[in-house]
């Protein structure tokens, strides 16, 4: 128990954005972040405003395709990130030699999830059914709609690409972010309480429970604590017909976050 | 304890399961829940007067620290908390808002919010608090943004950039949520902004009034410049305003013209700088304004807590009482950095009185309608000259208290302090310093030491100055060797807390002002002091440096 919450700490730490490269969830109780996870949170913060978060934004330059056309060795690509191509808009960028390599390592798995579908699919009808149809709110949050129990899909576009929605939808036990792992706690004279856990320490774990409560409890006061490591969101695979999946797809592509109005 | 203790501790056991919904009702009522500080300053009356009583003179002496809550930031602490059942909301400055166990202090989320590096406030990357409406937070930016955040996830809802920081606006104090409104308005009166109160719908962040606190063409007030001068004309806001809900009226303290102190630039009264002005909640018109300081010169900014009371008010005209005990009036009570204590009509802006609570030169008296009487020879020139109160006031952004029981005002006041004032010339020049004049005092800045030894303990300190507002009177001070930025709380077991440069955070007799308990905080406390209460123990919260620090009796 203790060593699992020890390891627990890492979950707090990483950003939101992690790729588990590792199997299914069951067997992610101890989170160390991989090479290619680094690699993808480094992508985000360097890369993505040219490349785009599929990688295919530079139309000249498609990184989403596991083919390159500057290079094909690890070397040369670690080169190119670090030092930049002359005469081109891509520039040198302050990151190391290992640094470098985990981009690589994030861009060579960018092919490896192939795509369900190749139907553009309809951000409206997309809408209707996250809203109707797939109850998706009952559970998740969109701008200030749905429930806060699961991640908030409000910027899930800005942070997850076509073909990790696709498959969160159709299996959505076969990876579960270290951040959306649920936590349970039972009291010793037994009441149990499971939400998101927000911060713990030696004395006290602090969660959010599923009636959207923010709650506070003092160890010695709990018979036990632990991560659910099973996902509680149902597989749409049979759900949604392989057009409705595009649909849905393309609406939560479309969710890019909130940006700074201007009256 | 005694038997009205056990029944407010009995009140908020059973109020204590309401959902974190902090609807506009709620807000209005504040004092029916009192184990939570809904507003910056505690309710719309904004009294900071707290009606909890389980910390009382006789056993406040028991108080012992509980958690320490450390800003990753060493900016001053200058936000008060906000406390709704049992979770506490407040800013790391400059512009991260923290979700804290009220209790223990442990964070439940953080947002964190990075300004833009074009971002120039006048005096610190501060940041005074949030206001709180149904399940939503919000929270003014250094850089001009107002930002609506989730209370439960510190997910931001929306997120509206309503002025421009490479001029030089920011938003420092907390909103104020009025309705279903947000209102707002930018610090900015060292820049030569042009100032405005704003309200946005708490839903969308959509703008519903504004007013302009330098009135422009066609606008009333605006004859009141010369020239052009309405342009850079500053009149900041950057504290809090209250609001009263039977007169559906929001209060508001406007800042000082630009240029600060050479008022040859701008001829007129320069309308509404270091002025209170009075707006319909609804729609942001004008009910009525004062002016504390026409043609102000000192940098007398009016950003001061409107403290709202009612009480009978003595008939007659300022200078005819009867003396008799009038009828109940609904006043307000302002202790202004100029240095007079004013009793105003909220319902009229009728002015009532006006009496100084510091020694006070620039001013010698009021005429039949409130306006101050100035002698020429008390106005900024090129050789300086000698003005009390100083620079910083007879007080100043620090809010003060009243209690309702004790019917005493309390002031965190400078005394004894005085600047040399010379006026310089200035070009407006967008997004720099427009301050036009060089004001010289004696009292260094930060907490003093015995190493500036060219300093008497009597020569510009600190004190909290209790006053009977109906008469203006001196009932006591407390003295501070150093000055203070510290706020005042009182409590309905007749305490008051408050704190100082020098790194104290005390606890007074407010009847008396006897001293009753200190603890040492280690760093300038220059917030207000607030209190709440979880599981029936009440608790004290104070910043102090960079921290936010909360004490209760021991058990």
């Amino acid at each position: 128990m203790s060593s699992a919450l020890g390891a627990a700490k890492w979950v707090s730490g990483i950003a939101l954005v992690v790729l588990c490269t590792a199997g299914p969830a069951a067997a992610q109780r101890f989170h160390v972040p991989g090479e290619t996870e680094q690699g993808e949170i480094l992508y985000q913060a360097n890369c993505v405003t040219c490349h785009g978060l599929e990688g295919d934004e530079v139309r000249s330059a498609d990184l989403s395709r596991g083919e390159f056309r500057r290079g094909s060795s690890d070397d040369d690509l670690i080169q190119i990130i670090r030092n930049g191509i002359p005469g081109t808009a891509m520039p040198a960028n302050n990151l190391t030699q290992i640094q470098a390599a985990n981009i690589v390592r994030y861009l060579r798995s960018l092919a490896a999830i192939e795509p369900l579908t190749s139907v553009p699919g309809d951000a409206a009808r997309g809408q209707s059914l996250v809203e109707g149809k797939g109850a998706c709110l009952s559970c998740h949050r969109i701008g200030v709609t749905g429930s806060r129990v699961g991640p908030d899909l409000t910027d899930v576009g800005r942070v997850r690409r076509r073909v990790e929605l696709e498959r969160a939808l159709v299996d959505p036990g076969a990876v579960v972010r270290p951040a959306n792992r649920r936590f349970r706690v039972v009291t010793r004279d037994g009441a149990t309480t499971v939400g998101r856990l927000l911060n713990h320490d030696t004395f006290a774990v602090l969660l959010m429970d599923d009636k959207e409560q923010l709650r506070s409890f003092a160890k010695p006061e709990l018979r036990s604590y632990d991560f659910v490591l099973e996902s509680p969101m149902p597989s749409y695979r049979d759900r949604f017909s392989a057009g409705e999946l595009a649909d849905v797809v393309r609406y939560l592509v479309s969710l890019k976050g909130i940006e700074p109005q201007t009256p | 304890m005694t038997k009205r203790a056990t029944l407010v501790i009995a009140l908020f056991a059973a109020t204590a399961t309401v959902g974190a919904q902090v609807s506009y009702d709620r807000l209005r009522q504040a004092d029916r829940e009192p184990q939570n500080w809904l507003t910056y300053s505690g309710s719309y009356a904004s009294q900071r007067h707290s009606l909890l009583t389980q910390i009382t003179p006789a056993n406040v002496k028991n108080l012992e620290m509980q958690w320490v809550f450390q800003a990753r930031s060493l900016e001053r602490f200058q936000a008060t908390a906000l406390v709704v059942d049992g979770i506490l909301y407040t800013v790391q400055a400059p512009n991260d808002i923290m979700a804290l166990d009220a209790v223990t202090g442990r964070v439940f989320w953080t947002y964190s919010y990075r300004p833009s590096a074009a971002a120039r406030p006048c005096c610190g990357r501060v940041n005074r608090g949030v206001a709180i409406l149904d399940g939503t937070l919000f929270m003014g930016t250094i850089d001009g943004h107002l930002i609506a955040v989730d209370a439960k996830t510190g997910k931001p809802i929306w997120d509206v950039a309503i002025a421009k920081p490479e001029s030089g606006y920011a938003l420092t104090h907390a909103p104020l949520a009025v309705k279903d409104k947000v209102i707002v308005g930018p610090a900015g009166g060292e820049f030569g902004i042009r100032g405005f109160l704003a309200a946005y719908d708490a839903k969308t962040g959509k703008e519903v009034w504004r007013f302009n606190t330098i009135p422009g063409p066609g606008e009333a007030g605006h004859d009141t410049w010369g020239g052009d001068s309405w342009k850079r004309g500053g009149g900041p806001v950057w504290l809090t305003g209250s609001y009263d809900a039977e007169l559906n009226l929001t209060y508001w303290g406007i800042g000082n013209p630009g240029p600060d102190y050479n008022g040859d630039l701008r001829p007129g009264d320069n309308l509404y700088t270091s002025s209170v002005v009075a707006l319909d909640a609804d729609t942001g018109r004008l009910k009525w304004h004062y002016q504390f300081t026409p043609h102000d010169e000192f940098d007398f900014d009016a950003a001061q807590i409107p403290v709202l009371a009612d009480a009978r008010w003595p008939e007659g005209t300022a200078s005819s009482r009867s003396g008799q005990p009038g009828r109940p009036r609904k006043l307000m009570y302002w202790a202004n950095r100029n240095g007079f204590f004013y009793v105003l009509d909220r319902a009229t802006g009728e002015f009532l009185s006006g009496k100084p609570f510091v020694k006070v030169t620039w001013a010698t008296g009021f005429d039949e309608r409130g306006r101050p009487i100035q002698p020429v020879d008390k106005r900024p020139n090129a050789e300086g000259v000698l003005i009390f109160p100083g620079n910083q006031g007879g007080t100043n952004w620090y809010s003060p208290s009243y209690s309702p029981r004790t019917g005493l005002f309390y002031i965190p006041t400078w005394l004894n302090y005085d600047t040399v004032y010379a006026k310089r010339p200035v070009e407006f020049v967008e997004g720099q310093s427009f301050g036009g004049g060089n004001p010289r005092t004696t009292i260094p800045a930060g907490i003093q030491t015995a190493t500036n030894n060219y300093q008497t303990e009597d020569e510009g300190h600190g004190a909290i100055r209790a006053i009977d507002p109906l008469t203006g009177e001196k009932r006591w001070d407390f003295k501070m060797a150093d000055v203070t930025d510290a706020g005042v709380l009182t409590t309905a077991s007749d305490l008051l807390f408050s704190g100082g440069r020098e790194g104290y955070f005390f606890a007074l007799d407010a009847r008396s002002g006897a001293l009753l308990w200190k603890a040492t905080v280690g760093g300038v406390v220059a917030s207000g002091p607030m209190t709440y209460a979880v599981g029936g123990r009440q608790y004290v919260a104070v910043a102090a440096g960079s921290s936010l620090f909360t004490f209760a009796l021991r058990q």
